[in-house]
């Protein structure tokens, strides 16, 4: 039997290969020094994450906007965002990747939010010595993937035992379930560090319960959390399923407080409405932080946009503004000099102090917010800031 | 205790969601042998017809039950149009062809659907405004919300209403005429045509109705919402007997509790999984299901 019978599929296929094969050791056009310089955005403009994608357009395109207004960079040279809708799934998030670097020849990639889209889509920015600065990806591994790849939030590991030592001292919580989507690599890496923390500092967690993004319906598994009668429960996934976790847990009468983490910031958690009390996340930035670095860019972000920004806004502006300094202390967009500016960056940011470690992660503090339903509307109400060790 | 009637209830209202829609496969079924495979995106046409008819008139934020049943009944108008129209467009023109050519059109259908649903709805989910109040009633330890106690209730009235309109009516009668030989049906004076497109309205109301209650209880809506829930249904038609009424609202609550009571484990990720297995052993063992015995029994 032969494997391609029909000549035109071969004919395909033969295509695709020399296709493939020729974009592998494509020689990139290097950036002439004029004319607009091509940044990358890749980010899940629909679908499931499209909170995150929407919010990172808006704090990049903010950033772009008054980067250019105020004469651009590298004497005079505008930015350009070029834009790709990745529909919040992972291998789309890598062609986007693909194309913006193959076809658009960006100088440098700003994306994505989710850790699952910004580790399938680093390999690709990583095989063309493109510099990406991920905005929000708190995952630990996706620095890991090699040296371009940076990033300008706080890490899951952090961001765990952030939660733990909340609940742990704050609320006086000694046992503790934990959900987790088990097909995000944000959610398992963030419950295997809340797990840890919260063990560590003499709490018990019971197994992690696990679900898939897209589930509908988690009442079987929040009755089995009811017979557990734990002091709190850590959602560790995004916000579409914490809203309905929240709403069903309070329908199935449990009260306890429900803590989650960033990834809980997002349009869809309103659906929580009047559940959403006792609840709680760890977070970038804090809106109402009355430093007037924090005041001027949710007045303006509010003035252009007309709604307050949301922490992934904030840090994709932060991200833009990283990679502009870093243009500019490296005097030109070439790639590899592009990457060891960004490797000492040290920005001060909206989000705070933006410094690069060995490791191309930022040490940043987190901040924890009660979360509340007040007039048709959520509302993260600043509660404490917590500094990494 | 609690926590085993607790189980149980929460297994009642996802099964009494599949119950819903698995009458519909059934029901198509029995009078046509033909799968239709999109019988699960017609539902997640029921719920985004609902969703914009409830914001047309203004229900996001002020429950009203009179609202709710405008609502429904306007998405269950909908989608029986659009359930005759599949059959006049797609499914007649091959009703003469194998019956292989029909099923891969369900299939075609179910897919133009679904991502037809995507450009025109766009692929992010949607939250359906609650347009009755949600409330919650304890008994002992075991809770319930009112939209689920709908669900259910709503489901066993329309198994028992669909086995006296095809039992005890004139429609019906005509229904299994053509279910037990559509040439003599014929013959015997009997629009077949007109049979078979009120049977595929019949099914499309109903899994609109289903779409409505559903988001009520579980708000979150997405062209691709069908796909899953479909398939647990059709799962759960063949269990109890695909061409049975009674056959499709037990198979229904069976996978119900199967996949509540799979979540209560520390197997929770195979949920899916199980409900496929179950639909190859009993296509292996008993391929009739629970229910369906002789062909008389058929719809």
């Amino acid at each position: 039997m032969k494997l391609f019978p029909h000549p035109v599929l071969r004919l395909l296929v033969l295509l695709g290969v020399v296709v493939t094969a020729a974009a592998g050791c494509e020689n990139r056009t290097v950036d002439d020094g004029t004319g607009d310089i091509r940044v990358g955005l890749y980010a899940s403009l629909t679908g499931d994450g499209a909170s995150f994608g929407q919010s990172s357009l808006e704090g990049a395109q903010l950033a772009v906007e008054e980067i250019n207004n105020a004469g651009g960079v590298l004497g005079g040279r505008s930015i350009q965002l070029l834009v790709e809708d990745n529909q919040s799934r992972p291998e789309e998030a890598s062609n986007a990747v693909t194309k913006l670097i193959t076809q658009d020849r960006v100088v440098a990639l700003i994306g994505e939010v989710a850790s699952r889209r910004t580790l399938a889509a680093a390999p690709v920015a990583q095989r063309y010595q493109v510099p990406m600065i991920t905005p929000a990806s708190t995952n630990e591994r996706v620095t890991e993937l090699g040296d371009y790849i940076f990033r300008i939030c706080f890490i899951d590991p952090f961001q765990g035992e952030v939660l733990a030592k909340f609940a742990y001292n704050d609320l006086g919580a000694r046992r503790a379930a934990v959900l987790r989507d088990i097909q995000q690599d944000y959610s398992v890496g963030l419950t295997e560090s809340i797990v840890r923390n919260f063990t560590a500092l003499g709490g018990q967690v019971s197994d992690p319960i696990s679900y898939s993004s897209g589930d509908p319906d988690f009442r079987a598994v929040l009755t089995q959390i009811r017979a557990q009668n734990p002091d709190v429960i850590f959602a560790t996934g995004y916000y579409t399923e914490a809203a309905v976790i929240v709403r069903q847990a309070r329908e199935l009468g449990m009260e306890m407080p429900i803590l989650g983490g960033d990834g809980w910031v997002g349009d869809a958690l309103a659906n929580g409405r009047e559940a959403l009390r006792n609840t709680f996340i760890s977070n970038h930035y804090s809106g109402d932080n009355p430093d007037p670095v924090v005041q001027n860019f949710v007045a303006s972000y509010r003035q252009r946009f007309g709604r307050e920004p949301d922490s992934i806004a904030a840090l994709s502006y932060d991200a833009v503004k990283v990679l502009v300094d870093a243009f500019e202390r490296a005097g030109s967009t070439n790639g590899p000099a592009v990457r060891d500016a960004l490797a000492t960056s040290s920005v001060a940011g909206v989000t705070g102090q933006l410094t690069m470690d060995a490791n191309r992660n930022v040490s940043k503090p987190a901040v924890i917010q009660e979360v509340t339903w007040e007039n048709g509307a959520v509302r993260f109400v600043y509660r404490t800031t917590i500094d990494p060790d | 205790m609690e926590t085993l009637l607790q189980q149980i209830i929460n297994g009642l209202s996802l099964g009494a969601i599949y119950a819903l829609i698995a009458l519909g496969y059934t029901m198509v079924y029995g009078v046509l042998r033909l799968i239709n495979f999109a019988h699960g995106d017609v539902y997640m046409l029921g719920a985004f017809s609902g969703y914009y008819l409830a914001h047309a008139l203004g229900l996001d934020g002020n429950p009203s039950v009179l609202g709710a049943i405008v609502v429904t009944i306007g998405a269950m108008a909908f989608c029986a149009i659009v359930g005759m129209l599949i059959e006049r467009f797609a499914y007649k023109p091959v009703r003469h062809h194998p019956r292989l050519t029909a099923l891969i059109t369900a299939i075609g259908v179910s897919l133009l659907l679904e991502y037809g649903g995507q450009v025109v709805f766009g692929a992010t989910p949607r939250f359906f405004p609650q347009m009755i109040e949600s409330r919650t009633y304890a008994l002992g330890g075991v809770q319930i919300t009112n939209q689920n106690l709908l669900i259910i209730l709503v489901a066993v009235v329309v198994m028992f209403g669909l086995e006296f309109i095809v039992h005890r009516t004139r429609i019906g009668k005509a229904m299994r005429a053509t279910s037990y030989n559509l040439q003599v049906a014929k013959l015997m004076g009997i629009n077949t045509d007109r049979v078979i497109a009120f049977t595929f309205a019949l099914g499309s109301a109903l899994a609109a109705a289903g779409g409505v209650l559903v988001a009520l209880a579980i708000p979150r809506i997405d062209p691709l919402m069908g796909l899953m829930t479909g398939l647990k249904a059709f799962v759960a038609a063949v269990l109890g007997g695909i061409g049975s009424i009674p056959g499709a609202m037990v198979g229904g609550v069976l996978i119900g509790l199967m996949e509540t009571g799979l979540s209560a484990t520390a197997y929770s990720t195979y949920r899916d999984a199980v409900a496929f297995g179950v639909l190859i052993l009993i296509l292996v063992v008993r391929p009739a299901g629970i229910f369906g015995s002789t062909a008389v029994e058929k719809v």
